[in-house]
């Protein structure tokens, strides 16, 4: 045990005493339809007690965990309560998880994005199991009249070993409900923890394998419309005129509408990227109703900046990469000096285009704004935003506006930018009702915060010894700069230049899982790899001769590099082992590659065979350092999931633009990996080394591009370059 | 519209709707059986798959009119207590991330293991293939079939 001050989430310990003791409190009515088994109900305890905002014990022992955090596939509404659980110290299957909602009073950073739930809640629910263990072992000792610090616990259970007395939480739980907040309490070593790091179910597994609703997209209300946008065909039109009445008298329909969402003197968020200021609306009975009205919707749009194409786009990129910018972004000894004196010289331009999200269920929000209250119930990555942004738009302070997060079909930071829940507020303001706004699959790809397109050159200077001597990295995106400079190789080579352009245009970009890194690491490890090839090196071995390099003589400031060399090559030796990289593996082609982001370290190598153009890749080993895993089971599926996702897409996968009008707006056009086409197996393995947890819903994304354009390379002969690996139309099926 | 019996989930069920409305929603709109997901709306990913007389089939291209007395099953009819093998499977494989293709995913393995109880690895892949999952779970997929054949 580890005596700490409760020093952080304090917030979250000031009780609402509204709720303590008030008796069964089950979820957002909308759920009341997920009915309960017979088991459950007579199950649960007669009254409950709130120790903390996290978490309320019942009178039979049963604990409710709040889970803060929104859940968009990265379990985090199984992992965040597991810590509080830890160290409450209550058995796993006494436990009943909720969603929280959007509450700040309580709760710090109710946010899904930069793989960040975990290491930054990460004291803050530990804190909020131990306060709790705390104030029951207190109540224990006043009424058993022994000293606080004879009284141990242990899955809900508080014992006092010399009086041979012994209590269930959930008979304590009232009398510590009434406890002072402890000052300090203390936390569990990591050699103690019974549930941290072992396998634990998704804890809506059951509810997901039988259809319960769950999604944004599953509300059904008494009295709810649902309603459909059409937004601007293209990026850079706006709404004109359009022709409501022709529609409006279409079965089911209720009312087709110009809207204004966000007025010229809006407050907008940066959770507001993407947003169209204003948009046409139907609105009507039933979704198949809607999707026809909107079919037959007459819209005339106008042109409100130059519409861009790819054609475009790749020019200007182009264009950037051969101009230097005012200023590098790093610079270390003399790269130009360094290229004169260069035995071998490597240079290779990467590519790759703009994404869209794709989140299987589609943008979908519900919302009843009456005159004296907001309620907003859907998927969101970012409550606290979509809540400022509200105030400014309805005109309605925060405390009317209440906001819940669903289970979400799908993040990947889509759902960071909350622009639909903000227009679903507002066509429910307008038509006095509860609406719920669904996008189409069109609606949802062809009005995206894309996932920026990309170029980066890289040029490398060996020594005759093979010696990495000289680092030149420039690069662009579209409406971002993409380089990392401070990311390896920097602090490992003696010249170093890192520059970057952004080229600003007017198709909406933002963050797509792992932004940046998502193709700049498969990029700067295929490149790597070439380097390797031409200093006539083991591509792992030339990696950590550069870490040694990183460790022993740095170069610049190390305070300065963003990385740990050490950890860095830790996982890069574990996976040498786990995949037998010396011998490899006989008729199969193989790539290495490493990276760090979202403060974790990934390294990967991947066997494959071609089928024709096609990598069909038979293994994937991944070593993986994200400090403590909370949950094996589910991180696992994290890190195999970010592996089949950074294969398809820069495999298969391409967002183009033909005088601003997206050229793909559903699957038969944009294609996406399917079953056959995903690794055959993929083993991980995690390096223990009781570090704090960090970032894991991210880092196994980036750098398999790598790994498997290098293995690509191997098999094929040629290099990678230009994502995506496949340009081939999507195979229709069914 | 019309009027239209169906047969769902063994339960007889009367809808008043267009006829060209799909059974996708008629499921989630008037019988709020909202297990039957929308992904894509022209049957390419496979989330809203349902059983017609047994077979995996897509439920957001099939009009209500063409479905007659046909026996309907989504994934809440799949099983009473969702013990179904595959859904056990799924389970104890823990297969889901955000879960939403899951019950297509579900409904496309059943069907195959009704037709053929011991499907080879390529039978798998094959038959698997036309539903989606971005998450990319496609291994946990094959898995959990396969485990469900077994038993």
């Amino acid at each position: 045990m580890t005596l700490v001050k409760t020093k952080i989430g304090r917030r979250a310990f000031i009780r609402n005493t509204g709720l303590a003791g008030g008796g069964l409190v089950l979820g957002f009515n909308w759920l009341a339809s997920c009915k309960m088994t017979p088991e459950q109900v007579n199950s649960m305890p007669k009254e409950w007690f709130e120790l903390n905002g996290f978490l309320k014990i019942g009178d039979n022992g049963l604990v409710t965990i709040m889970s803060p955090n929104p859940e968009i596939g990265q379990n985090v509404k199984t992992a965040m309560p597991m810590i509080v659980a830890e160290e409450l110290d209550v058995a796993w299957k006494d436990v009943i998880v909720e969603q929280a909602p959007l509450n700040t009073d309580i709760f710090t950073r109710q946010l899904a994005g930069g793989s960040q739930s975990i290491r930054q809640g990460w004291e803050g629910l530990r804190m909020a199991g131990a306060t709790a263990r705390q104030m029951l072992k207190e109540a224990a000792a006043q009424a058993w009249e022994v000293p606080v610090g004879e009284i141990t616990t242990s899955e809900g259970v508080l014992t006092h070993n010399a009086s041979g007395k012994s209590a269930g939480y959930g008979e304590i739980a009232s009398a510590a409900a009434g406890i002072e907040v402890p000052e300090e309490v203390e936390l569990k070593e990591q050699k103690e923890f019974k549930i941290i790091g072992t396998d634990r179910m998704n804890v809506d597994g059951t509810k997901i394998v039988t259809g319960k609703p769950l999604y944004g997209l599953d509300i059904q209300r008494e009295g709810m419309l649902i309603a459909m946008i059409v937004h601007p065909p293209a990026f850079g039109m706006k709404l004109k005129d359009m022709d409501a009445e022709s529609v409006k008298s279409m079965p089911g329909i209720k009312d087709v509408f110009p809207i204004v969402v966000y007025p010229e003197d809006a407050e907008k968020q940066w959770s507001d990227g993407g947003a169209i200021a204003e948009l046409a609306v139907v609105v009507g009975n039933s979704t198949w109703e809607c999707m026809q009205a909107k079919k037959a919707l007459q819209v005339q749009w106008e042109e409100d900046s130059k519409p861009e194409s790819t054609a475009y786009h790749d020019e200007a990129l182009t264009e950037l990469l051969n101009t230097a910018p005012k200023e590098a972004a790093r610079k270390d000894g003399d790269v130009e000096a360094a290229f004169k004196t260069a035995a071998k010289i490597v240079e290779s331009t990467y590519s790759a285009p703009f994404l869209a999200h794709n989140t299987m269920e589609p943008m979908n929000f519900f919302a009843h704004v009456t005159s004296e209250k907001a309620e907003l119930l859907g998927p969101i990555q970012t409550p606290e935003f979509l809540e400022m942004t509200l105030v400014s738009v309805l005109g309605m302070p925060k405390e009317q506006i209440d906001i819940h997060m669903t289970r979400m079909g799908g993040g990947f930071g889509r759902r960071l930018y909350g622009t639909f829940a903000v227009e679903a507020a507002v066509i429910s303001q307008k038509m006095g009702a509860p609406i719920k706004l669904v996008y189409t699959r069109e609606d949802d790809m062809t009005q995206g915060t894309y996932r920026p397109s990309y170029k980066v050159r890289y040029k490398a200077g060996l020594d005759e010894n093979g010696n990495l001597i000289a680092w030149h990295v420039r690069g662009a995106g579209t409406n971002d700069d993409l380089i990392f400079e401070n990311r390896f190789p920097a602090g490992a080579v003696d010249n170093y230049l890192a520059e970057k352009h952004s080229l600003q245009t007017n198709v909406t970009t933002g963050a797509w899982r792992a932004p940046r890194s998502n193709f700049i690491a498969g990029a700067e490890q295929a490149f790597m790899d070439e380097v390797a090839e031409a200093a006539g090196k083991d591509p792992i071995e030339f990696r950590l001769e550069l870490f040694d390099r990183a460790i022993s003589n740095p170069v610049g400031n190390p305070e300065q590099n963003d990385y740990d060399p050490e950890r860095y090559a830790g996982v890069l030796k574990l996976v040498k082992e786990k995949s037998n990289w010396t011998n490899g593996t006989s008729g199969k082609s193989r790539g290495v590659s490493a990276y760090y982001c979202h403060n974790s370290y990934v390294a990967q190598v991947l066997d494959l065979t071609m089928n024709g153009d096609a990598p069909n890749v038979d293994k994937v080993w991944c070593a993986v350092d994200c400090g403590i895993v909370i949950n094996p089971l589910s991180a696992k599926n994290q890190i195999e999931g970010g592996i089949v996702d950074g294969i398809g897409h820069a495999t298969y996968s391409a967002m183009s633009f033909k005088d601003g009008v997206p050229e793909q707006s559903n699957f038969d056009s944009y294609r996406l990996i399917r079953n056959m086409e995903a690794p055959k197996e993929i083993e991980t393995f995690f390096v223990d080394n009781g570090i704090d947890p960090t970032g894991l819903g991210e880092p196994s994304l980036p750098p398999i591009s790598g790994a498997l354009a290098n293995a690509m390379y191997k098999a094929t002969g040629r290099r990678f370059y230009k994502q995506p690996f496949i340009s081939d139309k999507p195979p229709l099926v069914g | 519209m019309a009027t239209f019996t169906l047969n769902i989930n063994g339960k007889t069920q009367e809808v008043d709707v267009d006829p060209s409305t799909p059974i996708l929603w008629v499921l989630r709109d008037n019988l709020k059986l909202v297990g039957t997901k929308y992904g894509c709306g022209i049957a390419q990913c496979g989330a809203c798959t349902i059983h017609l007389n047994g077979t995996a089939t897509r439920s957001c291209m099939l009009p209500i009119s063409s479905v007659g007395n046909q026996e309907i099953t989504t994934i809440e009819g799949l099983s009473e207590n969702g013990d179904h093998p595959v859904q056990k499977a799924w389970l104890e494989v823990d297969v889901p991330q955000c879960g939403y293709c899951q019950a297509g995913q579900i409904m496309t393995a059943s069907a195959l293991l009704e037709q053929n109880p011991n499907p080879t690895d390529e039978e798998i892949e094959m038959v698997m293939n036309g539903n989606i999952c971005r998450c990319g779970t496609y291994v946990r997929i094959r898995k959990a079939v396969k485990m469900a054949s077994k038993s």
